[in-house]
């Protein structure tokens, strides 16, 4: 209890350090406000059905409101790279000057993200937006938004509710993902592929979507056998220990795959230790996910052979909905996938590492 | 005075030393290797180490034994500096792994710098480590100062950084992920060129030097355990418990701030999130299996650093023998059950008497 | 079995790491007895109750308990509470954070759950009956000690007991209070509970005991009906030597009781702790040995824990030596070469998990400083100097203390303060709980270090002991001193009519 206190005090205290750093403090911009007054009725048909305080929030919202508010519930930014360069895209993205009053929450666990959700619809936000921890459990807040004449849209992560209680969802196909790394590994023609897997914390969306592809092309050629598959939950040093022990037992493998860059960097400490040469021209090809700028860089260098993005700019996506809706039109479809590349490193350039690179 | 010992006085004073329990495990997973390696017979021995040529040309030692002990040596600082704070607080302090963060986050700002060049360091490796000592100690300082001088429990008490810790990491280096490539940055968690021993091994034994020193030239054990046991019996003897407390606490931040160091320079990277994650686990579990009491008192460090070697070779056989990676946790559970379980007073108290009733018996042979 | 026979121990032996704790015991208690076990610390009294209460298992011998067939096989307390054995054991046993009815009934119902109101009803009448001033729901921890010893009598009676063991019940209770026991005891004794009664008093042998059976290093000396074993006896049967007159140190003319106009060793002059004693001014000078006397909580351990800065010193001068000085804590009065043997032995004294060795040299070990350990081979030399010179029974100076007898125990911390010479020794309670022998080497220790010209002050509850020791007393009423008796007013009558107050005849 008192840890879970504490985690919130940190996070309250960040997202204050944070917003105020934003300068969201409500200035005049003029053009979102035809597009509220219309947005404002809707709040107040429904609100009857509600508690009277969100009754009596309702005209306030509209009052100071030519700013869309928008609740952003996200997980922790610290998790890795890929969520602080979506994090600082959410923040460049949902400014006053963009037209946008953004509150943000953070947390890694399902439960406090639902509470957090639930305090956005108590401060009558326009706008939901939420990368689940979780994908279980919503059903309940979702309807509660709903019933407040709140929208929710998904980013990043799905969840496990039915698809009227949001307006849209844009994720990454980490199936996809994996699918699009495999097919390139395919597409080197090796005469036996031997893979050392490292895979992420066992259970989230990316370890399954990338593991998936993996397993298939494993299970349905004879020329390619896992050398030994085990999660370092995308730990960096505990993907070394595991590439480590394949080699102190002299296991034979020329393909690390591993499901993020920091796994593939600590693969390539170990290879480095034990002098095995790996990247283009080397005996082992090394592949990576996320395409974190150094990661591109070591491409570049040809340390490694390939590394798949998970594209974690979803806010223009959001964005472009959120003016939609605003217009009166909804998105074409619920599931938005973003686009994804593959970057190999025979052909990467300087450009693909300044623009993917996160 | 000195007679003889029949091998059975000497089995029994050896299972009464506190050093027995670690040992011992120590001998099952040797033994287990051993046979392990008969069986498999694939040409490779778990004990085989190879004095190999590394990428940059210079004589290295690697096999399993030198990965054992190579990624022991984190483990073995904390072990040192918790075997102390368990024996003078009576408590463990579960920030370690987020103050390794913090220190290792540290390091990173200053050697990186304004982050413009990866691959050369902004600053020399020396000052970034002292300031990462100067911080985790003041971090340890706060943790013990909570704890002796506000009377909080250990555990809750470290329970503020081990929530935040992460937090203030990823804070110090404004949420970025630095990278540090130069190569002299990765001698401390690889092998400095032409030492065929890697380095954390070294530091680790630097590390025990340096506590041994301490032990054998203060009174730290003996205020530490005297604190541990009796503070109001220490407080009339002349000794300042609260100040003994913060000290161990101030010793285990200095040694986390080693293993950041070794931590940040394997990967020349670092990761808040993931970076010695759950280690303060580990570390506790090693004051455990060297049999000493985690409600304080007395203690035997090297059993301490004992037991972190047997968590690593426990870890490193799992990995060689490819097991699971979700079975993995479980286990390492069962075998650390077994362990800690052995190493209950209680159950060594029954051991006893079983070996003496044993004993007892031959004896009646003989005799007939 | 004879008939009236409830308990019969034989041939018990117990042995730890090669010690011989009891070799070779007989015990016997009949129905409707109270039955004293004597014997020194270390004589294996405690163990014997021990083995009994199933604490400890015994390496051989039998026991056998009326109605219960063939050997009683004891091997937990929880076994002998079944079997009918009820213990009170010398140091609380008792959990001080729950409620007086809690402790008296916990763990004692069959069921899961438990109905609190007629729990609480049943203590209530329980408490009135043996007059024990505290009610069901008053939290343990916060009664005196006298009531919360009474509280685990209580609980030991309520069991339908055949057999209550007393183990030093008494030494924290002040006259009435034994009184009540003793009339408890009668009561119990009438039903036809056998009781043992493990005590240091004499006085209270001979005052309720039917029949004593004396044990000495572990081994059976014999079993006595009272009336054949006078006191000098019962003495020199557990010393295992004639006694050669406890009032031979008596004899002896102790320290210089008027002032001799020299400068004190040490001097206070209106000194008050945060413990709520009022100021109080105090001297002793070298040679001297003086002592504070009192009812229990007069404050003469407060005093004594205020001049060694034990306690925060919220007001008053001390003068060492005729330099003014400032203890703010125990390390600023050992440096000025005060040392202070604490009332509580296990509470502040003893470092029980740590070796005979380590506690002997902790205070000295710390005067020397942080950076100054003592060697090993040093170490080992003061620990087998004073194990020799105080006749410490251990089997090493390995040993943990906390293994040794109250005695034994106590002789460490006086070696461990001897050991950095002190100008000036506080002894608080020094012979509380320990056995006879020993007691009477601690007064004699005191008075040898005032000959040598140390200062001693001398703290106990037994009144005699004092007058026996001290060349001057400071006696106590309500937290202040009242007075101060020396040369021909140091007599029993004086004393007590001094702590009593003024209008005692």
């Amino acid at each position: 209890m008192k840890k879970r206190l504490l985690a919130m005090l940190m996070s309250v205290t960040m997202v204050a350090g944070m917003t105020a750093c934003g300068g969201s403090t409500p200035a005049p911009a003029a053009d979102p406000a035809p597009a509220k007054t219309e947005e404002a009725p809707a709040v107040e048909e429904e609100a009857p059905a509600e508690e009277a305080e969100v009754e009596e929030e309702a005209p306030a919202a509209t009052a100071d409101g030519e700013l869309i508010k928008v609740g952003i519930i996200n997980n922790d930014p610290n998790e890795s790279g890929y969520r602080t360069a979506n994090d600082a895209d959410m923040k460049a993205t949902f400014t006053a000057d963009n037209g946008y009053d953004a509150s943000f929450a953070y947390s890694l666990k399902n439960e406090e993200q639902i509470a957090a959700a639930q305090k956005f619809i108590q401060d009558d936000v326009d706008y939901l937006l939420i990368s689940a921890a979780g994908t279980s459990g919503w059903d309940t807040v979702l309807t509660d938004a709903q019933n407040a004449g709140i929208k929710v849209i998904l980013f990043d992560r799905t969840i496990d509710a039915d698809e009227s209680l949001y307006e849209a969802s844009i994720v990454s196909d980490m199936a996809k993902e994996g699918q699009t790394a495999v097919d390139w590994l395919a597409s080197q023609n090796l005469p036996e592929y031997k893979v050392i897997h490292i895979q992420g914390v066992m259970g989230s969306a990316a370890q399954i979507g990338r593991t998936k592809a993996m397993d298939d092309m494993v299970a349905a050629n004879d020329n390619w056998t896992m050398v030994t598959q085990q999660t370092a939950e995308w730990n960096a040093e505990t993907a070394q220990q595991i590439v480590q022990s394949a080699i102190d037992s002299k296991e034979d493998f020329n393909v690390i795959y591993a499901e993020n860059d920091d796994m593939a960097k600590g693969a390539v400490a170990a290879l480095d230790k034990a002098n095995i040469s790996h990247g283009v021209d080397g005996d082992v090809i090394v592949m990576g996910y996320d395409c974190n700028k150094w990661a591109l860089e070591e491409l570049l260098a040809g340390n490694w052979n390939y590394d798949g993005q998970c594209n974690p700019f979803q806010a223009s996506y959001i964005d472009e909905i959120i003016q939609g809706l605003e217009a009166g039109t909804a998105p074409a479809q619920k599931t938005v996938i973003m686009d994804e590349k593959g970057f190999d490193a025979k052909t990467i350039t300087q450009d693909d590492v300044d623009k993917y690179g996160i | 005075m000195k007679q003889k010992k029949s091998f059975g006085e000497i089995v029994n004073v050896i299972v009464h030393k506190q050093i027995f329990i670690p040992l011992a495990a120590l001998f099952i997973l040797v033994v287990f290797n051993f046979i392990a390696d008969l069986i498999v017979n694939d040409g490779t021995s778990f004990f085989e180490i190879t004095y190999g040529m590394s990428k940059d040309g210079y004589h290295v030692l690697s096999g399993n034994l030198i990965t054992v002990i190579d990624n022991a040596s984190e483990l073995v600082l904390l072990a040192i500096g918790m075997t102390l704070v368990t024996a003078a607080s009576g408590g463990q302090d579960i920030s370690v792994g987020a103050v390794i963060a913090i220190a290792g986050s540290v390091i990173l700002r200053i050697v990186c710098g304004d982050g413009s060049d990866a691959n050369t360091l902004q600053a020399p490796i020396i000052l970034a480590f002292f300031a990462a000592c100067i911080v985790a100690m003041l971090f340890g300082a706060f943790n013990g100062m909570l704890v002796a001088y506000f009377k909080i429990q250990p555990m809750v008490a470290t329970l503020i950084l081990f929530t935040a810790g992460r937090s203030i990491a990823a804070w110090i280096n404004n949420n970025e992920l630095p990278v540090m490539n130069a190569p002299s940055f990765g001698y401390f968690g690889k092998f400095i060129p032409g030492i065929a021993v890697p380095t954390p091994v070294l530091i680790a034994i630097a590390g025990m030097i340096l506590i041994g020193l301490v032990l054998k030239f203060t009174n730290l054990g003996l205020y530490a355990q005297s604190v541990g046991i009796n503070p109001n019996s220490s407080r009339l003897n002349g000794i300042n418990p609260e100040v003994i407390k913060l000290i161990t606490y101030v010793i285990l931040g200095f040694f986390v701030a080693i293993a950041g160091l070794i931590k940040v320079s394997r990967v020349q990277s670092i990761n808040y999130s993931v970076i010695a994650k759950d280690i303060e686990m580990d570390a506790i579990l090693a004051v455990a299996l060297g049999g000493n009491p985690l409600g304080g008192g007395k203690f035997n460090i090297w059993a301490s650093i004992l037991g972190a070697y047997v968590i690593q070779m426990l870890t490193t056989t799992l990995f060689r023998y490819n097991v699971d990676a979700t079975a993995l946790p479980a286990y390492k559970a069962v075998v650390v059950v077994v362990l800690v379980v052995l190493s209950a007073p209680v159950v060594r108290e029954r051991l006893n008497r079983l070996f003496a009733s044993l004993k007892s018996k031959n004896e009646g042979k003989e005799a007939a | 079995m004879q008939d009236d026979v409830i308990l019969k121990m034989r041939n018990i032996r117990k042995s730890f790491g090669g010690v011989h704790a009891l070799h070779e015991v007989d015990f016997t208690l009949r129905r409707g007895e109270i039955h004293a076990l004597m014997g020194e610390n270390g004589a294996g009294k405690s163990t014997l109750i021990k083995v009994l209460t199933g604490v400890y298992q015994k390496d051989e011998g039998t026991v056998e308990i009326e109605g219960i067939q063939g050997e009683a096989n004891i091997r937990s307390p929880q076994d002998a509470q079944n079997s009918g054995i009820s213990t009170v054991y010398q140091e609380i046993s008792l959990c001080p954070n729950l409620t007086v009815a809690e402790n008296m009934f916990i763990g004692r119902g069959k069921g899961a759950f438990t109905d609190w109101k007629s729990m609480n009803t049943k203590a209530d009448k329980m408490l009135r009956e043996l007059d024990i001033p505290t009610y069901a729901t008053e939290q343990l921890g916060s009664c005196s000690i006298a009531v919360q010893q009474m509280v685990a009598i209580a609980r030991a009676v309520d069991m339908e007991c055949k057999v209550l063991i007393l183990d030093e019940p008494t030494s924290s209770l002040d006259e009435q209070e034994v009184e009540k026991l003793f009339k408890l005891m009668r009561d119990l004794k009438a039903k036809g509970v056998g009781i043992i009664f493990v005590t240091h008093f004499l006085d209270q042998v001979y005052e309720v005991c039917d029949r004593i059976t004396v044990l000495r290093d572990g081994g059976l000396v014999g079993e006595y009906v009272i009336e054949d074993l006078p006191r000098v006896k019962l003495v020199s049967k557990m010393l295992g030597k004639e006694l050669d007159d406890i009032s031979d140190i008596k004899g002896e003319e102790t320290g210089k009781a008027e002032d001799d106009g020299s400068v004190p060793v040490f001097e206070a002059k209106g000194l008050c702790s945060t413990e709520g004693i009022k100021p109080f001014d105090f001297y002793i000078k070298a040679g001297e040995v003086n002592g504070f006397t009192g009812l229990l909580g007069s404050g003469r351990s407060e005093c004594v824990r205020a001049i060694f800065g034990a306690d925060k010193v919220t007001e008053g001068k001390v003068k060492v030596k005729g330099k003014e000085v400032t203890i703010k804590k125990p390390i600023d009065a050992m440096k000025l070469g005060i040392g202070y043997l604490p009332e509580d032995r296990k509470r502040d004294g003893i470092v029980s998990e740590l070796s005979v060795r380590d506690n002997l040299i902790l205070a000295f070990q710390v005067m020397k400083g942080f950076f100054h350990p003592i060697s090993r081979a040093k170490a080992e030399e003061y620990a087998d100097e004073y194990i020799k010179l105080l006749d410490i029974k251990t089997a090493s100076s390995e040993t943990p203390i906390g293994r040794l007898s109250g005695g034994n125990q106590q002789k460490v911390i006086i070696a461990r303060w001897l050991l950095t010479h002190p100008d000036y020794l506080i002894l608080d309670e020094p012979t509380r709980g320990i056995d006879i022998g020993t007691k009477i080497e601690i007064q004699k220790l005191a008075l040898k270090l005032a000959s040598e010209g140390k200062s001693v002050t001398f703290i106990s509850s037994e009144v005699d002991e004092m007058l026996r020791t001290c060349s001057r007393l400071v006696v106590m009423r309500d937290r202040a001193v009242v007075g101060e008796l020396s040369g021909s007013d140091l007599n029993q009558t004086k004393v007590m009519a001094t702590i009593a107050g003024g209008e005692s005849k």
